[in-house]
């Protein structure tokens, strides 16, 4: 928890509850893109890379958050703050480039096949 | 605050993939202590608003005014090889937020109905809608100390499930038990996947 070299993120910088998701959003209630799902994996691909003066404290944290490999939902629980809201910001920043989307990539389809035996075979493994 | 340490929330590097399966029964049924169970991080737990257009006219009856309702999601993990990670969303099956969680559903593995044999009745609506949106999905039955035995013919045809539907009995607190009710859910897919016709190749 402490002495790890790691920035620490696990205390939200602002309280979620007096949040308007709408304002953060700028109005929207869904994501740009249909693709990013909860379990989307997340990464900032430089994250030193300075955000425009515009971006949000919440698209801020959202990318120091992502110096490292988490899920969206995961990321959303860190900062306290809505995953729906989480899905638009992360959906704005992959598009802009600041963050990068390794897989998860929600698909109206079935899993594929061979995804589906990765599960089956570490479930088997489960004691 | 936050109970997990902020150095070992992170995924490892070679994880290339990820994948999820849906937990949803009615309130009590067991939901947050499968995915407990189960996960191994300690389960994350987030508090969604839902809108008021996104709740359902039977709140209208409830001489409420409220304009917005709060569901409560329960999140989990399983690394499953170095390269693929589950995760597992708990989410109520109460009518009021199935937009919620059929948006997770998309993607996802399938369903798994946690339900609980004194309150069978509190499932017909989730399964009716599952069936209806052509999601795949198993019934598990969560073995409480006190439930009565427990025939799973009966459950299933108390449920009206198709005679493939798997119904398995486990028991939320044990995670081998949990991860084979998974593991039932994962072989019916592999078979009977309504999506693979729909999108087939």
């Amino acid at each position: 928890m402490t002495g790890s070299g790691e920035p620490d993120h696990s205390t939200p910088a602002f309280p979620a509850r007096a949040l308007r998701p709408y304002v953060i959003t700028r109005g929207r209630a869904r994501a740009s893109r249909n693709t990013v799902g909860v379990e989307t994996l997340l990464i900032a691909p430089d994250p030193d890379r300075e955000l425009p003066v515009t971006a949000s404290r919440e698209e801020r944290s959202l990318v120091r958050m992502c110096s490292r490999l988490l899920s969206l939902a995961e990321a959303a629980v860190h900062l306290d703050l809505p995953v729906s809201l989480v899905s638009v910001l992360a959906s704005d920043l992959i598009d802009a480039g600041y963050l990068s989307a390794r897989s998860g990539v929600s698909r109206p389809a079935a899993p594929d096949s061979a995804l589906l035996l990765e599960v089956l075979n570490g479930l088997r493994g489960i004691r | 605050m936050d109970s997990a340490g902020s150095a070992d929330r992170y995924l490892p590097d070679t994880i290339q993939r990820s994948a999820k399966i849906l937990v949803v029964g009615a309130f009590g049924v067991g939901k947050t202590t499968l995915v407990g169970s189960v996960s191994e991080i300690t389960p994350l737990r987030t508090e969604e608003v839902m809108t008021e257009a996104s709740v359902g006219v039977d709140e209208l009856h409830g001489g409420s005014r409220k304009r917005t309702t709060t569901v409560a999601m329960d999140f989990g993990r399983i690394t499953i090889n170095p390269e693929l990670v589950l995760y597992l969303f708990g989410a109520p099956g109460q009518r009021r937020f199935w937009d919620l969680w059929t948006d997770l559903a998309v993607g996802a593995i399938g369903v798994l109905v946690l339900v609980d044999v004194r309150t069978l009745e509190e499932s017909f609506d989730v399964l009716e809608q599952l069936e209806e949106r052509e999601l795949p999905f198993a019934v598990a039955v969560n073995r409480f100390p006190d439930s009565p035995d427990v025939d799973l013919d009966q459950v299933s045809a108390a449920l009206d499930l198709l005679p493939e539907t798997p119904v398995v009995e486990c028991d939320a607190r044990d995670r081998h038990s949990c991860a084979q009710a998974l593991l039932a859910l994962c072989e019916y897919v592999v078979t009977h996947d309504p999506r693979s016709r729909e999108f087939a190749q």
